[in-house]
């Protein structure tokens, strides 16, 4: 029996991928080790290459076919020993996941799916009517917002590992070696700790650096500086020296990488004076807050969601655009209770929405966009339209941005509140490794409609 | 000029990645500097009178700071540095105002005045008061001066050197020519981002030198209780950073150094170490009980390396009058009660000024 060649996944989170090129064609024998073909995802090419010995017997899919799902079956060969009576042959294992290149590489794809943007999405009232949308991912989103910062400010540099000639760990820096060159895509050793500090200290001596982290669990290395050193510096100066740094990169579960790289970061460094802390969710606000950020005097760290970077948003075609710092945005309207979150939460909590819509419950969604400072008025006003609150969040319950929602309405809010706040975040562990360990430790939208639910009294 | 690695790096004939000439064998006298000449400055009268006030001010006003902690007018940490004062006037003396940048640690006081920062905002900070250098907001330990190239004032044991070599960075990237002054300790010295940031350095070839202050003790441990490699200056040399070791306690062998260190530097060399042995006279902080060497040993040193004592000896030799020298110390007094007067008498911050400079912006 044939033995069949499967579409194979380059990480994790990949769903599909394109079938670039073909290196054999049907009749060709083919030995272990032979390479088969070339598959590509938008950040990354790979090499398929036989495990088996035998003939190719029969393409299925041809090249330059894009979209082909994992594990879609692209080939088959007959082998070496058997004839077409032969048992089944043991599963393909060509379909299996190649090592990641790095230790620290985990190339994205999307996989957890957050919903596709759902039809009840308020219009964003800082966009003029009439204005041209455009698809983009969040990724490039994020590239173009650097790419026009660094061709307004040649102060404006970027540096990290691997941004430059590999073009991304996550290829969100893809192409700005290209055009800017190698004095302002700079790649570094693995050194976070130096980096961050070097990177503070080029702001201090009035340049404006954007510093990656390949993601913000290896910036714990580099907290010190972040803290002590960006935050700090205009107050104890009495404001003569600043710190004009962004720093960015991925926060907050990925899939299937386990707890040490899954944590998301927002409530640390948004408990700490002197910093700026930003977590958009589409494409829009992507470029509009990384743009405000790279322009602002003040040190911000921008938590990025790695789940996100491949997904598409409808972005306004405008000329520099750039979103005010601090302030929140109502992405579903609504009456009967408000759901608070940022981040990937916000698909979630919009995917929740749209089902309680059908169960006769009418949610706002806010999406903070900014967690320091927080836009607390944004937060009461609609606790006062809704009287009920529920706060999406993926992270930890304690001490959470869920917590400090739940403290801010207490305080300023108490009134309003016809039922208690509730908080539904990630459960309160390390994050598994196991597929349905971690499905059942993260957050997701019928977490957050049962507590809804809850809150209606319902 | 070309740069010799010290000697065991070109030993194991490891060609600097950088040099374009063949490294030079290290003669034998040229191993403690790592290959870099230190050769001792030649100071006219007026320079060394110059040096003199400098070191001078230094260690009245520490001795003031110290009283006025006495007295409780200055609070938390206070780090002196007595017994230091030629390293920074020696280092400070040769660059260039308004084109190089310093940054240290928290023993910052004497960085300070040698980059010319009047010494009644300095101490005013020191007592907390709205006319200190950071408004009473930073303390002893964080004092800023953009105006004056003096970049901190730096808490965290260490930070000032990735921070520093960040400040290299930025003079490259700028091309304005300047060169950073990074001030570290022997403690700092085993902090792995010093490590991270010599990588950098090098493989950047940043304008940087950064300057071990070896003053022999961290806190109360020993530079050999605490470092497997207690000759400093070969820190660098895994990095290819060429180190060198110099007198802390003799301006003119600092100075002297320093040009050499500048020289190459700013040819584009890359970053240079020195290691400058020095003692301090005083505890670790104010709050030090000095357990940890013996009375004796402080003295011996007072009494054989002291820098001021030491200059002034040779000023004498160079016929400069008694009366003279002790009028210099009366005016360097004044200045020095000046500014603790000033200090004492500034008000406190206004209240609100507890909510001024968290950011820049409104958002």
């Amino acid at each position: 029996m044939a033995i069949e060649l499967k579409m194979p996944a380059l990480s994790p989170t990949m769903e599909e991928g394109s079938l670039a090129k073909w290196f054999v064609k049907e009749g060709d024998e083919v030995s272990s080790g032979d390479i088969l073909a070339e598959i590509e995802t938008d950040k990354a090419t790979m090499e398929f290459e036989a495990v088996d010995e035998g003939v190719i017997s029969k393409i299925l899919i041809a090249e330059g076919t894009d979209d082909v799902p994992v594990g879609t079956v692209i080939a088959e060969m007959t082998g070496e020993d058997e004839d077409a009576d032969s048992a089944p042959s043991p599963a393909p294992k060509a379909d299996k996941e190649p090592e990641p290149t790095e230790a620290q590489e985990k190339p994205p794809e999307i996989m957890r799916e957050a919903p596709a943007a759902p039809i009840s999405r308020a219009e964003d009232p800082s966009i003029p009517e009439g204005t041209n949308m455009v698809s983009i991912t969040v990724r490039e989103a994020l590239r173009d917002a650097m790419a026009e910062e660094m061709r307004k400010d040649e102060n404006v540099f970027i540096m990290g590992e691997e941004v430059a000639e590999y073009q991304g760990a996550y290829k969100v820096t893809q192409g700005l070696l290209d055009e800017f060159g190698a004095k302002r895509v700079i790649d570094t050793p693995i050194t976070e700790h130096g980096f961050a500090g070097i990177g503070a200290g080029a702001a201090m001596g009035g340049l404006n650096p954007v510093i990656e982290f390949m993601t913000f669990n290896f910036a714990m290395q580099a907290i010190d500086h972040i803290i002590n050193s960006a935050a700090k510096t205009n107050y104890m100066s009495g404001g003569q020296m600043r710190c004009p740094i962004v720093f960015r990169g991925p926060n907050g579960a990925a899939s299937r990488v386990g707890a040490q790289h899954s944590q998301n970061y927002g409530p640390w460094y948004a408990s700490v004076p002197g910093l700026i802390v930003i977590a958009p969710y589409d494409a829009a606000d992507a470029k509009g807050l990384l743009k405000a950020a790279i322009q602002s005097p003040d040190p911000v760290v921008f938590l990025e969601n790695e789940l996100l970077y491949g997904r598409s948003f409808e972005i306004p075609e405008i000329d520099d655009y750039t979103l005010p710092i601090g302030k929140a945005r109502i992405m579903r309207e609504g009456n009967d209770v408000t759901i608070v979150s940022y981040s990937i939460g916000v698909g979630l909590a919009l995917e929740a929405a749209d089902n309680l819509a059908g169960e006769g419950i009418d949610a706002e969604v806010i999406d903070l966009r900014t967690l320091r400072p927080l836009d607390s008025e944004a937060v009461l006003r609609s606790l006062a339209k809704t009287n009920r609150m529920v706060v999406a969040e993926e992270g930890w319950p304690t001490c959470s941005i869920a917590s400090e929602i739940a403290a801010l309405c207490m305080e300023h809010g108490f009134d309003d509140l016809d039922a208690p706040i509730m908080r539904v975040t990630n459960e309160d562990v390390p994050l598994p490794y196991a597929a349905n360990l971690e499905k059942a430790a993260l957050i997701d939208s019928d977490r957050i409609i049962e507590a809804v639910k809850k809150v209606c009294y319902k | 000029m070309v740069k010799t690695p010290s000697k065991s790096v070109t030993k194991k004939a490891a060609p600097k990645r950088k040099a374009a000439a063949k490294p030079k064998q290290a003669s034998k006298k040229a191993v403690s500097t790592g290959g870099l000449k230190t050769p001792i400055y030649k100071a006219d009268k007026s320079e060394m009178m110059d040096f003199y006030k400098e070191m001078l001010l230094i260690r009245r006003f520490e001795e003031k700071a110290g009283q006025l902690y006495g007295l409780g007018l200055i609070g938390g940490f206070c780090h002196l540095y007595i017994g230091q004062e030629a390293v920074v006037t020696g280092l400070q003396s040769a660059i260039a105002p308004g084109k190089d940048s310093v940054i240290t640690g928290y023993r910052d006081h004497g960085h300070m005045l040698a980059c010319g920062i009047h010494p009644n905002i300095v101490m005013a900070e020191l007592t907390g008061r709205a006319s200190g250098i950071s408004k009473g907001k930073g303390g002893s330990m964080h004092m800023f001066s953009v105006e004056h190239g003096f970049y901190g004032g730096h808490g965290i044991v260490g930070a000032q050197v990735a921070l520093g070599t960040g400040l290299a960075f930025a003079h490259k990237y700028k091309e304005d020519g300047g060169v950073c002054l990074a001030y570290f300790g022997d403690g700092a010295s085993n902090q792995g981002q010093v490590y991270e940031s010599f990588n950098m350095a090098e493989l950047w070839q940043l304008p940087v030198i950064y300057v071990i202050e070896n003053n022999q003790y961290a806190m109360g441990t020993s530079v050999n209780r605490s470092s497997a490699e207690d000759q400093l200056y070969r820190r660098g040399e895994s990095f290819r950073i060429p180190g060198m070791q110099v007198d802390g306690m003799d301006v003119l062998a600092v100075r002297g150094a320093v040009e050499e260190a500048l020289k190459d530097v700013r040819s584009g060399g890359g970053p240079v170490l020195m290691e400058l042995k020095t003692y301090r006279y005083r505890g670790h902080s104010m709050s030090d009980p000095a357990k940890y060497r013996s009375r004796d040993e402080v003295q011996d040193v007072r009494e054989k390396s002291d820098p001021i004592e030491r200059l002034k000896a040779m000023l004498v030799k160079e016929g400069v009058k008694e009366e003279e020298l002790k009028a210099l110390d009366k005016q360097v007094r004044k200045t020095v009660s000046e500014a603790a007067d000033f200090a004492e008498e500034s008000p406190e911050p206004e209240l609100p000024e507890l909510y001024t400079d968290v950011l820049v912006e409104q958002y």
